[in-house]
């Protein structure tokens, strides 16, 4: 597991295909990226432009970037007070079902929620974790050859939910966006939330990792 | 000419069909097994998809932006690197793009308005199909063409609609056209397909044999930690030749500084068991000997930089083999806790992913159920594995120190077996390693 504060979007796409390729190479083991990135907007393979709110000029304003990020999934939106998590994991030889892997992303989630008292559900053919109040964390992955993985999951934790409002939110314009912070009114901290991210992660991908 | 599929592949049980996100390779490329030539999406996630086998890139079935049902055949693959056939488009499809219009955006969406008509052979598209397909050769063809400044539209086509085949051109240069041409480089052949499966079917994902059920039998699922065992032993025991050797060590000197520093480290609350005594000793002793903590990776050798000590845990049911990463960093106290921290937390489940993951070497330890010695199996990506027997009082032959004659003595000594993989640790130098080992557990160091 590595803790990489702050780090440029560009910088997390670089790294993250570094670590893909020794992960493939059995140069590293499975691997947990935990950071957050600089505000930025990011767009999926199943991305609509219409998506972005925000034109040129008003990214400019509000110093938003604009990626493509090799992902799956529509438009999002990083920023600071967002946890996110890249897990680079070799799903060879059993995990093998990417649909299982997004359930899996989304278990870890919701328990992390619960952990902080909030009821986080799944919603039906919308990937990713939702409450009452809107969407608390957006999934969206990328498996290289080989069954490695990359790209993963983003929580709101701390977030400034009006940077959303430059984006429609992986193209689902009715819902609204929500964070650790407004579901429990009070201060949630990094620590607090990568702490039971990280638990979490390892009680669901535990009994997935090889044994000699 | 034997050519292979590319379906379609299933990645993940409700999984119906994917999306052509991307075509990473074009028509005539020569690929690698398991290089990545496609990118196919799904739901939210984007996923590589690599090639069965080595060969030419010989037809592209899918366009990009189509999707498909699981095990629709996206491509074709000519595992002895043939000329690219003529692509047929995917019903109800555009034209297949020919690859230098591949748009750069992966953008599925907008139809590319400006690109050549449909192929659906009519009387008015039937000519400029023709022509497209006359002078787009495939990269191939193309290539050659270049290499040789041969105009394509002045090469008699036989293939599909009077295009240019690579014996076409091949047949034109050789017959004489501009200059004497250098031996033209055809792609590296690939071994053939049958050998190929061969070792795939040797390497691939295990398959146990099913037996009969008797009536008095029950039958259970494995668990998921027995499966992953199961499978690992099975490559570990069929990739790796393994050898095993054995020395007996005299745990008198541990003993001695077990006893001496029983009070302090009780003080300090620190357990340090003979395990890390031998951990410690091992770690240290690694450091010389670069082939026992040695991966075989293809026609390499990797030496391990970092000496991670993989500790194998019954956990009763089922074996987990926790690493303590970085050993010959640790002093023997910190060796000893980590090994009761991972051990432990093994047991209650709860290690961290990274922990059971990047051993270099592995420590197993039959002994403490009473056995005399093991045969361990090496696991996966490792070169050995040290088994450590019982310890227990021997009497033994002894030259009296200041006598110089032989006499019986007491002593608490092991059987320890190192099983190590005959590729690249021959047995002189399991031997030494072994002797090494011996006389660091027999003439411990004070201050380790």
């Amino acid at each position: 597991m590595r803790k990489l504060g702050l780090v440029p979007y560009s910088e997390g796409l670089e790294l993250q295909a570094r670590l893909v390729a020794e992960r493939r190479d059995g140069g590293i083991p499975d691997t947990l990226l935990l950071l957050e990135h600089p505000h930025v907007i990011t767009l999926g393979s199943s991305s609509d432009p219409a998506h972005v709110l925000a034109d040129q000029s008003e990214r400019d304003r509000l110093g938003v970037g604009l990626f493509e990020a090799g992902r799956g999934g529509d438009v999002t939106y990083h920023g600071p007070g967002q946890l996110v998590a890249y897990p680079i994991l070799d799903l060879k030889p059993d995990r093998k079902d990417l649909h299982r892997y997004l359930r899996d992303l989304e278990s870890v989630l919701i328990d992390v929620a619960s952990s902080f008292g909030i009821q986080g559900r799944r919603s039906e053919g919308q990937t990713g974790v939702w409450t009452e109040l809107g969407k608390l964390a957006a999934i969206g992955i990328r498996v290289s050859s080989g069954w490695i993985t990359s790209h993963g999951v983003a929580l709101n934790v701390s977030t400034d939910l009006d940077y959303f409002g430059t984006i429609v939110p992986c193209g689902i314009a009715d819902r609204e966006v929500t964070s650790l912070e407004r579901e429990l009114n009070r201060r949630v901290s990094m620590a607090e939330a990568s702490d039971s991210l990280v638990d979490r992660f390892s009680e669901v991908f535990l009994h997935d990792i090889l044994v000699a | 000419m034997a050519r292979i599929e590319v379906p379609m592949p299933q990645m993940g049980e409700s999984i119906a069909e994917g999306t052509v996100s991307k075509w990473l390779k074009q028509l005539g490329d020569v690929v690698e097994r398991d290089e990545a030539i496609l990118e196919i999406s799904t739901d939210k996630v984007d996923a590589e998809i690599p090639a069965p086998a080595s060969g030419t890139l010989v037809e592209i079935a899918v366009e990009e932006g189509a999707t498909v049902e699981v095990g629709t055949v996206v491509a074709f693959i000519d595992p002895e690197g043939g000329a690219a056939a003529a692509t047929a488009p995917a019903p109800g499809g555009a034209a297949a793009p020919a690859p230098e219009e591949a748009p750069a955006s992966a953008s599925s969406t907008s139809a590319p308005a400006p690109a050549a008509p449909p192929a659906e052979p009519g009387p008015d598209g039937e000519q400029s199909a023709e022509d497209r397909l006359r002078t787009r050769s495939t990269p191939v063809v193309r290539k050659i063409a270049e290499e040789h400044g041969v105009d394509i539209a002045s090469v008699p086509g036989t293939g599909h609609m009077g295009r240019v085949t690579k014996q076409d051109i091949l047949g034109f240069i050789e017959a004489g056209a501009p200059a004497a041409p250098a031996p033209v480089a055809a792609p590296a052949p690939a071994p053939p397909t049958a050998v190929a499966d061969l070792w795939a079917a040797f390497y691939g994902e295990v398959q146990h044999p099913e037996y009969p059920v008797r009536q008095a039998d029950t039958v259970e699922p494995m668990d998921k930690i027995r499966r992953l065992t199961a499978a690992h032993m099975v490559m570990a025991k069929r990739v790796a030749p393994h050898v095993h050797s054995f020395i007996e060590i005299d745990f008198s000197s541990v003993d001695r500084i077990r006893s001496a520093n029983k009070a302090r480290w009780a003080a300090q609350g620190a357990r340090v068991s003979y395990t890390a005594f031998v951990a410690w000793a091992v770690s240290r002793v690694l450091r010389d000997f670069p082939t026992v903590n040695s991966a075989v990776s293809g026609n390499n050798v990797i030496y391990r930089g970092n000496v991670n000590l993989g500790m194998a845990v019954d956990l009763n049911p089922g074996l987990i083999v926790p690493v303590v990463h970085d050993a010959d960093h640790l002093g023997l106290v910190g060796v000893g806790n980590k090994i009761i921290d991972v051990a432990t937390r093994a047991r209650d489940r709860k290690l961290m992913p990274n922990e059971i993951q990047g051993a270099t070497f592995t420590i197993t330890n039959p002994g403490v159920l009473g056995t005399l010695v093991g045969l361990p199996i090496i696991p996966k990506g490792t070169s050995a594995i040290l088994g450590t027997g019982a310890i227990e009082k021997r009497v033994v032959v002894v030259t009296d120190d200041e006598t110089g004659a032989d006499v019986m003595a007491i002593r608490k000594r092991s059987l320890f077996s190192l099983a190590y993989d005959h590729r690249i640790v021959d047995g002189a130098d399991s031997a030494r390693f072994l002797s090494a080992l011996k006389e660091m557990l027999e003439s411990f160091p004070e201050d380790a």
